[in-house]
């Protein structure tokens, strides 16, 4: 490793932009002519629209146009889809309600867009918002989903009879029905893992441009996956052909998945900017974001785990209801049952596995993945019932999972998954000695001198990143390919571009993928630049997400690299007339190994693109591109523990200490792994102690604001203990797995293994804010 | 927002003109609770009248045992002000738990009383130490001050210039915060004066702030954390949300006055 090469903790070359103010975000784009789109949201969660009068909206100030799902219907507009299909258990397939850009007939959420105004400012677009008249008819509301599966419960969309859209499974329902009636003891537990809005700092933003005279859009927006979002919108939406479309990613200010997806406002923007002929601009506001971002989770689970008279697990029994929301959003389905019940083995031999998962409609906001998505959920599962039967058991919670790890590798589990390479007692043992477990009896001790109640808590999580392989995931109903592709341009002066299909709002990617060049190359970070997020440079990409940019998309630049390297070295062979396999590339020359002669990098480059002396037949220039599609999933996995103090007079609990101890296999900046750790157990402390996401029963949701929704903040946070074990991942060139949603999935069940501990009940539900806390203790008392 | 006129007079008698000149303007202060409205389109006032620049409503003044605010102090000026720190250093404390210091450094003392939120920190200041409330007409005691949610005894076109109070005993301020805003969800106020106490709880009435006579009894013949254990807090009257029952938040009062009498 050099001092800036893999392994490197290089500060972000990125943060002095944003730090700065200097970042330039869809907001900060100015087109000439540009105007602004305000929406009209239905106030009603479920409502017939009887009538739609725009007439006073359109004399108003400075109105380019008010236009709705009719005249959108008119242009051939399509309806969003979600991409990936799931058939239930008896074969028929999923049954997907429509879902146009601006409702049509109903609408079926408060925040679902209705009419779109374009004016002249903001302010008047809003006004005129305010003018335009729809006249609803309410209709009966439904917002759990448990509620909305009972008969005679409002029916959201009429093709989704009993607002079941599939009742999927996986695993073997008899092998693990006769483990549990075989069993020793059987741990049971019903468990709510709570709906999560995703507050990424950025709200949600466009500015479509449509170009008479090329007949040629463009669109900036805040999208994780800009190529998908330009295939998405020509393939389905009907917005415009491909080649006719460019879309731009610029800087994204957190996207924790809520960025994945096509929302109606895109679409309208495009379309809008092409029917009233002017650029059109949005920009959501706070409110905006909390009614309508896709939010997270909204799982109810009953579940079962059976043992034998040795602690050993013999079999995990699963029933969940997962809540979509109103609407299919682009990658839902596969978050409840691909991205969840495949992970349901956990670190754990666990011979039989049975998952039942039916999603539901309901008159929410619609819900796909949130930073870890499903795996989370799969994660608090399990962990929570692993540190519910070592109670019932009476072992401790560390050797209850000890005696039950998976310790050979490849393991196949009975949910699909093949683990790699893994070392989870390893994980375990560090995190115990960094969080001097032995020692905690007297540390509870000295918080009850002080009032307090004291606990601790453990869980060792796994997860699936990089997704995946582009075959498996297609056998699997998934509507895309999951690989990355990436071009290195090599300059004539020997300074690099990489083009890469993955996206960066908040990764770090400028630096990281930079250090992969620098350490390749063997020249200095600054002369390496990453380019990312415009449909026009960069030719096809799958975006970020699921942790996929480490594996997947620096593999494919890593595959590119070699392509570089190879005739880099040939041409350096020629030109020191030596064997192209002696050349050796270090301190920014080509060498031969062994010799003094050497020739700079830059004339190796210079070399190529003037072509007086290159090897006979070869091609001039110095950029090669490469497609990774993956062999296998990744798996991080790891070990948290995390101490925490309970105010039993007031029900508030405080994260003491918090330690983590993560396997993410070959790291390339130990700092950004840090940061995207601490980022992810922040959120995962918000899960578990402070957000939620209450909708009253008439729909509207009560926590659309940080008054009522409550994010963690930096006095919430104690200062995290993070440290790694490497087994490294043997299924890309890198051997590296992905750090990217681990905090968030693997922090809920310890802070609720420790908090159920320090006030001694078997199980409290997220988040234990202090009024729940209180409540339990008072229950108990 | 809605388009509103920004005017800046520099004396009260400007301030009071431009308001009664415009029956739909407000006065306007630190704008932590009047811009955020605002820009929700909650509230569309023709006419802000920014009252920031009047000196005559700045300064933290002592006279002998008396303690005067101007009514445009800010919580970060309270907060810090040493005069207060010697003098009732339970109200600095209140001041320096404000929100956050974006809001301590903009937000006034006056513009906090003069919205009255039901779960605002100074309200329960006012009470507990039998403050007066000085306005651009009269003086009015704080109790007949507090109305109740976001109401106030002040007229249209009336604005606060000052509040003034005796330098209490022995005072602090106990506030559990809401997780979510960080305002009070219990806030409670305790002052000794001579021979009374006065005990005002914040962020719990449904009426808005509000004096609790059993604790001020119990603390009259006892001024300490344990004369507090026989008082029951009634949940009668108490708000009930989502983040506290009516019953949650009648503990979490008691809980706060025992730690804010201890604190004192
Ligand atoms: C993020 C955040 C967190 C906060 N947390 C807390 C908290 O923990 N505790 C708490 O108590 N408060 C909190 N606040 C509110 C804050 O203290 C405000 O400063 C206060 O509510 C209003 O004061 P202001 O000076 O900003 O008044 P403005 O917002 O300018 O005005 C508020 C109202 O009072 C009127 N007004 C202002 N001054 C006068 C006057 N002199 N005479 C007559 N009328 C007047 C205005 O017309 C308006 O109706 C918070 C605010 C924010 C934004």
């Amino acid at each position: 490793m050099g001092l800036q090469g893999i392994g490197a903790a290089v500060p972000r070359k990125e943060d002095r932009r944003f730090t700065t103010g200097a970042g330039r975000y869809t907001d900060d784009m100015v087109v000439q002519g540009m105007r602004h789109a305000a929406f009209v949201r239905s106030p009603h969660a479920h409502a017939t629209i009887k009538g739609i009068d725009t007439s006073a909206a359109e004399g108003m100030p400075g109105v380019v146009g008010v236009l709705t799902g009719a005249q959108l219907k008119e242009d051939g507009i399509g309806n969003l889809i979600c991409g990936w299909a799931i058939s239930s258990k008896d074969g028929s397939p999923m049954n997907m309600g429509e879902w146009s850009p601006l409702a049509v007939g109903k609408v079926r959420y408060v925040g679902d867009a209705v009419v779109v105004v374009v004016a002249e400012t903001r302010a008047q677009a809003r006004d005129a918002a305010e003018a335009v008249m729809i006249d609803y008819e309410e209709l009966p509301v439904v917002v759990d989903a448990v509620e909305a599966l009972k008969d005679g419960a409002p029916q959201v969309h009429e093709n989704a009879p009993g607002n079941l859209i599939y009742d999927w499974e996986i695993g073997e329902r008899d092998a693990t029905d006769a483990a549990i009636a075989g069993a020793a003891h059987v741990t049971k537990m019903k468990i709510r893992n709570n709906r999560l809005v995703p507050n990424a700092m950025e709200p949600r933003a466009a500015l479509a441009k449509y170009d008479k005279a090329e007949d040629h859009y463009t669109l900036w927006t805040t999208s994780q996956n800009p190529h998908v979002a330009r295939l998405v919108l020509s393939a389905f939406y009907n917005v415009a052909p491909e080649n006719k479309l460019r879309v731009i990613a610029p800087d994204v200010g957190g996207g924790f998945g809520s960025k994945i997806y096509i929302y109606p406002e895109e679409i309208v923007c495009l379309w809008a900017s092409k029917r009233t002929g002017v650029p059109v601009k949005w920009v959501a506001d706070r409110t905006e974001s909390f009614l309508t971002d896709a939010h997270g989770r909204d799982h109810v689970t009953e579940v079962e785990m059976a043992f034998d008279a040795e602690n050993r697990i013999l079999g995990l029994k699963v029933d969940t209801i997962a809540n979509l929301g109103a609407y299919m959003s682009l990658f839902s389905s596969a978050v409840p049952t691909y991205l969840y019940a495949t992970l349901l083995s956990g670190q754990y031999v666990i011979p039989a596995i049975h998952a039942n998962v039916r999603t539901v409609y309901t008159n929410t906001a619609p819900v796909d993945a949130y930073r870890g998505a499903g795996r989370p959920e799969a994660t608090y599962l399990l962990e929570r019932l692993m540190e519910t039967a070592a109670r019932e058991l009476g072992v401790s919670p560390a050797e209850l999972r000890r005696k039950n790890f998976i310790r050979e590798f490849p393991y196949q589990t009975p949910v699909i998954m093949c683990y790699d390479a893994g070392d989870y007692e390893a994980s375990l043992d560090a995190a115990m000695k960094a969080a001097d477990w032995d020692g905690f009896p007297a540390r509870k001790a000295e918080a009850a001198s002080r009032g307090k109640l004291r606990g601790i808590g453990m869980s060792c999580y796994i997860e699936a990143c990089g997704i995946a392989p582009s075959a498996a995931v297609g056998a699997l109903g998934a509507g895309v390919g999951l690989w990355e592709s990436a071009e290195v341009r090599v300059n004539a002066v020997g300074t690099v571009e990489v083009l890469t299909g993955s996206h960066s709002h908040g990764q770090g990617h400028e630096t990281t993928f930079a250090q992969l060049v620098s350490d390749r190359f063997s020249i200095p970070l600054d002369q390496v630049n990453i380019v990312h997020g415009d449909t026009d440079k960069v030719q096809m990409g799958m975006g970020t997400y699921g942790s996929r940019s480490g594996a997947v998309g620096m593999s494919a630049i890593a595959k590119a690299l070699d392509k570089v390297e190879t005739k880099a070295k040939k041409i350096a062979a020629h030109l020191l007339e030596a064997d192209e396999g002696d050349i050796v590339i270090e301190d920014g020359h080509c060498k031969v190994a062994g010799t003094d002669k050497q020739v700079p990098w830059f004339q190796v480059a210079l070399a190529a693109y003037t072509a007086h002396n290159l090897p006979d037949g070869m091609e001039p220039g110095l950029k090669e591109g490469a497609f990774y599609d993956p062999s296998n999933f990744t798996f991080p996995a790891g070990c948290y523990i995390c101490e925490v103090e309970v105010d039993p007079e007031t029900g508030k609990t405080e994260v003491i200490q918090f330690v983590a101890s993560d396997d993410f296999g070959n790291i390339i900046n130990p700092l950004i792994v840090e940061g995207q750790v601490h980022g992810g157990i922040a959120q995962g402390i918000g899960q578990a102690l402070l957000e939620d996401t209450a909708y009253d029963a008439s729909g509207q949701l009560l926590t659309a604001s940080y008054m009522d929704y409550a994010m963690p903040r930096a006095a919430d946070l104690p200062s995290f203990q993070v440290s790694n074990t490497v087994t490294p991942c043997p299924s890309n060139p890198l051997g590296i797995k992905g750090c990217g949603e681990a905090g968030a999935i693997g922090s809920p069940p310890a802070l609720i293994n420790a908090v159920t501990d320090a006030i001694g009940v078997r199980d409290i539900t997220m988040p234990a804010s202090p009024r729940r806390v209180w409540e339990t203790l008072n229950a108990k008392a | 927002m809605y388009e509103t006129n920004y005017h800046r007079p520099s004396t009260v008698e400007e301030a009071v003109a431009l308001l009664s000149a415009n029956p739909d303007a407000k006065p306007l202060a630190g704008g932590q609770t009047l811009i955020p409205t605002m820009k929700q389109r909650l509230a569309a006032p023709s006419d802000l009248v920014d009252l920031r620049h009047i000196e005559a409503l700045r300064g933290i003044k002592l006279e002998g045992r008396r303690i005067i605010i101007g009514a445009a102090t800010t919580h970060a000026e309270v907060a810090g002000s040493e005069a207060l720190q010697s003098a009732c250093p339970g109200l600095a404390s209140l001041a320096a738990h404000i929100g956050d210091p974006h809001v301590r450094h903009m937000g006034t003392l006056g513009g906090s009383v003069a919205n009255n939120d039901p779960a605002a920190d100074y309200p329960s200041a006012m009470l507990a130490l039998d403050a007066t409330i000085h306005t651009s007409t009269r003086d009015i005691k704080a109790d007949d001050y507090f109305t109740g949610l976001f109401e106030t005894a002040l007229d249209e076109g009336e604005i606060i210039v000052a509040v003034s109070f005796e330098a209490p005993e022995k005072a602090a301020y106990a506030k559990f915060a809401n997780p979510a805003s960080l305002y009070a969800m219990a806030g409670v106020f305790v002052a000794r004066h001579g021979a009374g106490v006065r005990v005002a709880v914040t962020g719990a009435g449904s009426d808005g702030v509000f004096r609790q006579g059993d604790m001020e009894a119990a603390l009259s013949a006892n001024w300490s954390p344990a004369a507090l254990d026989s008082v029951t807090v009634s949940a009668d009257d108490l708000m009930d949300d989502l983040h506290a029952s009516a019953a949650y938040r009648a503990s979490l009062i008691k809980t706060m006055a025992k730690r804010a009498v201890a604190a004192a």
